[in-house]
């Protein structure tokens, strides 16, 4: 094994360094705020010969991915990333790229949606792309950003799976933020990841055959039973290979990883950046002498529920700490939860937390509050109001 | 090199319907390029009357994403073979409807014109969207009746001119435009070859009449096709470089046919009265003039 | 005969759609005279559905794909191809 080297980075850089450790032969990408580092880095590696890969420099982000689904369909492997008004723009190319199995690996910079328009953080962006058959896994910090991108291409390439990744981290928090990460060393990284060759077809006129093709009702159905059925058989290969990542590079990944969650009355959820913080707060809520605990989903699809039925279903309260709103609902991770355990005979009460959209800060204050609001509906035995916004500008409340 | 234009590599038993100016159009346009082509389509009524699984009448490599990125798609593709060392010998042609083209998919082609991929851009143009049922597009000629620009008391039909979208691709400055009819096969099949040959993108307007959205005999397909060269309804060019200033027109009529002749063997004309008539005549001696094709019978 | 579905929906039988014979949608059918034809193939080229193939001294149709368009019979300079109605 060859060293790690240790770096200090932004999460953007090191989602580009990931990528160009796993030698993507196209990069078609679009700039957005906070991505926008990743195709320039890209561009640069390339520039000084670091990379050998083409850019597409294309003209917006539908045609980025649409380029990407040209690239990976002729065989090419392929990696672009966004945000956003990019991600939503894209939108229905990111069904079409999961549906014909193009194993395309995408960084997105997590940030809010408009209107109104605001650059900072939140989650909207990739869980309104939950459906579209793309894997999601979500980083703590650059050093997960980095890894996680080396493990999206060697999951998503997986014949057993064979779907588009995104890999999301925080705007700003993490994309532009300098954290020390360790580099694993190209010659690894070669050996963790072989070539892409698709066995299942691509664009060669020495073996013709037509992607995209237009399926009718007695087929239709089927194809998506398929399709889904690769995300379902990624879970075991996501465990087997974050494992096989762990042996080499000596980072432990998992589909949820926990905290304090053993003997943990209230166990906080959390997704991304803001684990960091919570973690903290549970630290300190730990020696106030609190049952606490936290768990931390780092992959959202395939949503993990056996996972969670085990880590959670031994607490009595969990709050579903979220990013996102769908308006009308709950919030897209709390729904799902409710979904896991609702046939379940033992289960802990939930509640939903919503806060830090656009950017909103998720202080350690902003967890005890939510900690609190979860021992009193475990005190209440029932949850009264299933979604609460927290961390409210009241001062600017109409 | 010259392929063996007797292999069909558009088969028979695509689902377009009888008297198709697709079917014919990409039949010869893929003669001409050969098997070692890759193609990409838009949504259209190309892609559902050929790729219905488990059939595909596509004998080369084919891909078919959305509606509104053949453009996208291809630059993708065209970048991957350079990439993987399998470009030399390939062609990339992309094809889209008028839809696909002059409307929901212009941005994309200006992006795969401007980023200079070596792409062959065919748009195969029917005047409308056939596949969603023949609604308007801004690729519709003034006064055709379509399904969302009836003719009515108060309404000619489409009421806009038609979008000069060769001479929009032209102003990218791309080594070879064309504009093409699927009547003069021999001409069609010289520009798809140059346009092949001629190294970075080139576009090429083909001119393919639809009898269920034009509403004519399906019969009339070619002559309709010929009679828009005849009166000057279509000119069939070809630019170097985006020169439209020196654009050569490669079929001259020897006289102009009036436009009547065209207009009336089409139901979606069926409702102009003479002064539209004559209206639609005005225009068409205007464009032609500035063509330099000859005047009126 | 069922046809599997693949992944992704790639299909790889190219050419697949000869197996659908569009032939069954003819109402009237082109019948050549050799006699007349002169063999220049415009028939041939301006055929939609491939359903004309050249052979020594003029053309073939197949009429298991032809759709009975007319394009050919309104094409032909010498006049060597008339539609007839189809015979069910
Ligand atoms: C984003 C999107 N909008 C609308 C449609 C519906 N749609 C499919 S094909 C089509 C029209 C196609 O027209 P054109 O490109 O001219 O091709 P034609 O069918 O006429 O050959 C439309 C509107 C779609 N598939 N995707
Ligand atoms: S509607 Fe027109 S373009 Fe579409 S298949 Fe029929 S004839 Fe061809
Ligand atoms: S068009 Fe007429 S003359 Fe020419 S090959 Fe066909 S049948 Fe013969
Ligand atoms: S009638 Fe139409 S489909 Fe049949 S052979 Fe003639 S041109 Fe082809
Ligand atoms: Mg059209």
């Amino acid at each position: 094994m060859g060293e790690q080297k240790s770096m200090t980075i932004k999460g953007n850089m090191a989602t580009a360094m990931g990528a160009k450790l796993c030698r993507p032969n196209v990069v078609p990408a679009y700039p957005i705020t906070p991505s926008t580092l990743f195709p320039e880095k890209m561009s640069e590696f390339i520039a000084d010969g670091e990379l050998d890969a083409s850019m597409i420099n294309v003209e917006s982000e539908h045609s980025a991915m649409s380029a990407c689904i040209g690239a990976s369909a002729t065989g090419a492997r392929v990696v672009t990333a966004s945000a956003s008004q990019g991600v939503a723009l894209m939108h229905e190319m990111l069904f079409i790229a999961s549906g014909m199995r193009l194993p395309i690996v995408m960084a997105v910079g997590n940030r809010a949606l408009s209107a109104p328009i605001n650059i900072w953080c939140d989650h909207q962006d990739t869980i309104a792309s939950r459906d579209s058959g793309c894997l999601q896994f979500y980083a703590e910090n650059n050093q997960e950003g980095l890894d996680l991108m080396i493990n999206a291409f060697r999951i998503g390439e997986d014949e057993r799976v064979l779907l588009p990744v995104i890999v999301g981290i925080d705007a700003f928090v993490l994309t532009h933020t300098i954290e020390g990460v360790k580099v694993p060393a190209q010659e690894d990284v070669d050996d963790f990841l072989p070539p892409y060759k698709p066995k299942h077809g691509t664009l060669d006129h020495r073996d013709p055959a037509t992607f995209g093709s237009f399926a009718p009702p007695e087929y239709y159905q089927e194809f998506k039973f398929e399709q889904t059925k690769a995300m379902e058989d990624s879970r075991d290969v996501i465990d087997e290979i974050f494992a096989d990542y762990a042996n080499r590079f000596g980072r432990d990944y998992k589909k949820v990883s926990t905290y304090a969650c053993e003997d943990a009355d209230v166990i906080l959820l959390t997704m991304g950046s803001m684990t960091g913080t919570a973690r903290e707060a549970v630290k300190k809520m730990r020696e106030e002498g609190k049952k606490v605990g936290l768990a931390k989903l780092t992959v959202y699809r395939p949503f993990p529920m056996p996972e969670l039925k085990d880590i959670l279903s031994s607490a009595k309260g969990v709050a579903v700490i979220e990013r996102n709103i769908s308006p009308g609902s709950t919030g897209a991770v709390y729904a799902e939860l409710a979904g896991t355990f609702v046939n379940e005979k033992k289960r802990p009460l939930l509640k939903n937390f919503i806060t830090g959209l656009g950017g909103r800060d998720t202080l350690v204050d902003t967890f005890e509050e939510i900690y609190d609001k979860t021992i009193e509906v475990i005190e209440n035995g029932e949850v009264k109001v299933l979604v609460e916004w927290i961390a409210m500008n009241e001062e600017v409340m109409r | 090199m010259t392929q063996n234009e007797d292999i069909e590599l558009f088969a028979s038993g695509h689902r377009a319907c009888a008297g198709c100016g697709e079917g014919t159009a990409v039949r010869q346009i893929l003669k001409v390029a050969g098997p070692n082509t890759i193609a990409t389509i838009c949504t259209g009524c190309l892609e559902v009357v050929s790729t219905g699984y488990p059939e595909t009448a596509w004998e080369i490599p084919l891909i078919h994403a959305a509606f509104e990125n053949s453009a996208s798609v291809a630059s993708g593709v065209e970048v991957a073979l350079k990439e993987l060392g399998r470009k030399e010998g390939v062609n990339v042609l992309a094809f889209g409807g008028d839809g696909g083209t002059f409307d929901i998919g212009l941005q994309a082609l200006s992006g795969m014109l401007e980023r200079g991929h070596d792409i062959t851009y065919i748009c195969l143009d029917n005047e409308a969207y056939m596949n969603t049922g023949i609604q308007r597009c801004s690729s519709t000629p003034y006064g055709a009746s379509t399904t969302t620009s009836p003719s009515g008391k108060y309404s000619i039909g489409e009421s806009k001119q038609k979008k000069p979208i060769a001479a929009i691709c032209a102003a990218h400055g791309i080594p070879y435009t064309a504009t093409a009819n699927i009547a003069y096969i021999n001409d069609l099949k010289k520009k798809v070859k140059k346009a092949i040959e001629t190294e970075g993108p080139s576009f090429l307007h083909v001119f393919a009449p639809c009898p269920t959205g034009w509403r004519h005999g399906s019969d009339d397909t070619i002559e309709i096709g010929r009679l828009a060269v005849q009166t000057g309804v279509f000119v069939l060019w070809e630019a170097v470089d985006g020169d439209i200033c020196n654009l050569k027109v490669t079929v001259m009529p020897k006289k102009r046919k009036p436009v009547e002749e065209y207009l009336k063997r089409q139901k979606r004309f069926a409702h102009l009265t003479e002064e539209d008539i004559a209206k639609i005549q005005q225009e068409v001696d205007e464009k032609c003039d500035r063509y330099g094709l000859p005047k009126r019978e | 005969m069922t046809v599997k579905i693949t992944i992704g929906a790639i299909n790889k039988e190219h050419g697949s759609s000869k197996k659908y014979k569009t032939g069954g949608w003819r109402s009237v059918c082109p019948v050549v005279d050799l006699e007349k034809c002169i063999s220049c193939y415009k028939c041939y080229d301006y055929c939609p559905d491939a359903a004309i193939k050249k052979i020594e001294d003029g053309i073939e149709y197949d009429l298991d794909y032809c759709k009975g368009c007319g394009i050919c019979a309104a094409e032909c300079p010498v006049k060597a191809i008339v539609m007839v109605k189809e015979e069910k």
